[in-house]
């Protein structure tokens, strides 16, 4: 026992020692990004590619001197996907001089909002989050800064329409969703668009982990006979739709997916692009290795006498990463412009942000106009299709029903 | 609790039960009480601070969990949703009759309090992994409710904001104003809880942990007794739900899920069933050890790999470092860490001698 515990209080006195030894980021010269990610939690298939395209951008921007002479350096956490690491994080980017934070997470966007407010520091939930948090004057500091759960649901609509030869005049459409708040989150939207367009809606929900869903994929295709099938799925649930719906025999080509059922590693985890074939996927970042900031970035990694990273091949979730680190880039770069001396505050950046206009980094990211009262910044969207083993682009940035999602915007102002 | 004593020989049973031992166990717990209230929070920055708070809320937690898992010998995996249902209390209290903080977190309580004894209620006919399961259920049975009841969620997305507590004029908003809130219910709650294990409602608590038929022989009402312990024990993971809501300023029920429930079970087994130390140190370890590893990592793994790999190596290494040591720790001594702290004490009790 002795030995154990003079072993035992060595030990901490080391770990007590590393900690004092942790010399904190000089904040002087280098402008600093909080990026919290989630690389060994629930939703690790998106962070583990994700994350790298963000670090991937700001060392390109860095490569090239910075953005107004300023480096910058992006802290990242991994929480898991838990709330009470994240907000561990969030505190932790704050100590060290964070002037914009990238959250990852519904729930934690949702735990962070009062404190960011409280703070005057800029959050973003690109893809997840409240939509309502689109009303800028109402969460002056969060930024949805690509299109909402609302928005989405307004734009699968839409191209449901389209593709059922312009009208959904007593069609029928499944809504095959996630049983949590995100999950649920599009219905309202949906459900008036119903009214709208005179469709029949009927909404199928997948309990948590969402690995089990053939009764409801059978009633879709078999009692309910849907005309058109729209699916707002996370995690590994979306490769499991896939998987059902060919099972059953339903055509992939009649399916649309939200933001986060539309990645290669969902497809692969379906059974791989041969089986998905013709499943549409909508996108909030450009998809595929051909845009410029792309190259640059082999470019730059090719200088150094490394290959490309790996992660480059998952394109969907590596672009989405370019695009929110570039999002972030760019707010610090409007903040920079205002006051160069290098000194911004949170309060700089989200001025920042809502100065971002038709930024499109050569067509990876929508021309977005994001501006003091809308935070969304148009809610637009890309619809790809997998057709011969990959995505291919079907329709262009578009945006559906936007006066509608306002309407809900407005409406959960009241609240 | 940090301080030696010899000779200790106690003649009465009011001796033995004292909450101090020996007269210098005061001074022990005022310099404590100085470090907590005053050096800790005019030393530190705020990131820790927010730290500690975090620690302050998951040891009340533990506290309720130990209360009836260490001490009644009752399993619960349905913590987590004890929680969100005081959560949910005062965020509708707040949002529909705009009542004060006392009264939410009152009624958060005694709301968490009632629905623990209901789903409690199958541990009088089973026990042990049985009852595990039981519980379980109660836990997905209030996340589904939650969930789909809108007039508890408040909307789709089943979260509530709340405004800071307010004391007077003050507005308890900033991290070192939300210490000094959390510090004194861990207080309130430490000192609940010791008062609590020295009353007749403690002691009947052990004795059906120890043996519930020779309890019951005894005199003890079983029904009464396991259903109290449930009660009051889920009045403390209420208060935790309410406290947790006030610090982030929202109540959403994903901050609830199942994780958190077993997350707490693991606090007390680390720092040791049935007792008040073991839960404080079984909170604490448990949240900071991730913290502690992540600096260490960042530290030094940057000198042996490039920073692409450290991105990716940090976490999962954390997780793995993490649940290493919680087995190194139970190996070590399978008492928690409460036995441990004690046994370093006899240790020095005779230190430098040996005998």
């Amino acid at each position: 026992m002795r030995k154990y515990l003079t072993a035992l209080i060595a030990a901490l006195v080391a770990m007590a020692g590393l900690v004092g030894s942790v010399v904190p980021a000089s904040a002087n010269h280098e402008i600093v990004i909080g990026l919290q990610c989630d690389r060994t939690g629930a939703t690790q298939i998106v962070g583990t590619v994700l994350c790298p395209g963000f670090h991937d951008y700001i060392a390109l921007v860095n490569s090239k001197g910075g953005v107004e002479g300023h480096k910058i350096k992006a802290l990242e956490i991994d929480h898991e996907y838990k709330v009470p690491p994240g907000v561990e994080a969030y505190e932790r980017h704050k100590k060290e001089g964070a002037v914009t934070m990238a959250i990852y997470g519904t729930p934690h966007i949702y735990a962070l909002a009062a404190k960011l407010t409280e703070d005057r520091l800029p959050g973003t939930s690109p893809g997840f989050g409240s939509a309502a948090a689109a009303d800028g004057t109402r969460y002056p500091y969060i930024f949805p800064i690509a299109a909402t759960y609302w928005s989405q649901g307004a734009a699968a609509v839409d191209f449901a329409k389209k593709q059922l030869g312009g009208s959904l005049k007593g069609k029928k459409i499944a809504f095959l969703f996630y049983d949590n708040p995100a999950g649920r989150e599009p219905i309202e939207v949906i459900e008036d668009l119903a009214a709208k367009e005179e469709f029949q809606l009927k909404t199928f929900a997948v309990p948590p982990p969402g690995v089990e869903m053939g009764a409801q994929v059978l009633d879709i295709a078999q009692r309910f006979r849907a005309d058109y099938v729209i699916a707002h799925l996370f995690g590994g649930a979306p490769g499991v739709s896939i998987k059902e719906f060919k099972r059953v025999g339903y055509p992939l080509r009649k399916v649309v997916s939200f933001v986060w059922g539309a990645a290669e590693a969902n497809i692969e985890a379906g059974g791989g692009f041969g089986v998905a074939e013709g499943y549409y996927a909508m996108q909030f970042a450009g998809v595929g290795k051909d845009y410029p900031v792309l190259n640059e970035i082999r470019e730059m990694y090719k200088k150094q006498g490394k290959p490309a990273p790996k992660e480059m091949d998952s394109t969907v979730f590596y672009n989405r990463g370019v695009l929110i680190g570039a999002l972030h880039v760019e707010a610090i770069r409007n903040a920079l412009k205002a006051k160069p001396d290098g000194k911004i505050t949170g309060e700089d950046t989200k001025k920042g942000f809502e100065k971002i206009n038709n930024f499109t980094l050569g067509g990876l990211v929508p021309p977005l106009k994001i501006t003091a009262t809308d935070h969304e910044g148009g809610g637009l969207v890309q619809i790809w299709q997998v057709k011969d083993g990959k995505f291919v682009k079907v329709t262009d940035w578009y945006a559906a029903y936007q006066d509608v999602v306002a309407k809900h915007i407005k409406e959960s102002g009241k609240k | 609790m940090i301080h030696r004593e010899c000779g200790v020989l106690k003649t009465t049973y009011e001796a033995d039960m004292a909450l101090y031992p020996l007269p210098i166990a005061k001074y022990t717990v005022a310099a404590l009480a100085i470090v907590f209230f005053v050096v800790i929070p005019l030393m530190l920055h705020e990131y820790f601070l927010s730290i500690a708070n975090l620690v302050w809320i998951s040891v009340i937690g533990a506290l309720g969990l130990n209360i009836l898992v260490g001490y009644t010998g009752q399993v619960s995996i349905g913590h987590g949703a004890f929680m969100s249902v005081g959560a949910y209390t005062a965020a509708n209290f707040v949002t529909r009759l705009d009542s004060p903080w006392p009264v939410n977190l009152l009624a958060g309580g005694l709301m968490a309090a009632l629905v623990g004894a209901i789903v409690g209620i199958p541990s009088l006919r089973i026990k042990g992994l049985y009852l595990a399961i039981a519980t379980l259920a109660g836990q997905l049975i209030i996340e589904w409710t939650i969930n789909h009841v809108t007039f508890i969620s408040g909307g789709v997305q089943a979260s509530i904001e709340v405004p800071r507590p307010r004391l007077g004029p003050y507005v308890v908003a900033s991290q070192h104003a939300m210490y000094y809130f959390l510090l004194s219910f861990v207080v309130l709650a430490i000192v609940g809880t010791m008062n609590l294990m020295r009353s007749r409602v403690g002691r009947a608590f052990i004795a059906i942990r120890d043996q519930d038929i020779a309890a019951e022989i005894i005199g003890i009402n079983i029904f009464r007794y396991k259903l109290l312990a449930f009660a009051i024990s889920s009045f403390y993971a209420g208060v935790t739900g309410v406290l947790y809501t006030y610090y982030l300023g929202i109540a959403n029920y994903e901050q609830f899920q199942i994780g958190v429930s077993i997350d707490y079970l693991a606090m007390i087994i680390i720092g040791g069933l049935g007792s008040v130390l073991g839960s404080i140190f079984g909170a604490a370890f448990v949240t900071l050890l991730p913290i502690v590893i992540r600096y260490a990592m960042e530290a030094f793994s940057g000198v042996l790999f490039s920073q692409a790999t450290v991105h990716n190596l940090i976490p999962a290494l954390r997780l793995t470092l993490f649940g290493a040591l919680i087995i190194v720790f139970l190996v070590l001594e399978p008492e928690g860490l409460n036995r441990l702290w004690r046994n370093i004490r006899s240790y020095f009790r005779v230190w430098p001698f040996a005998y």
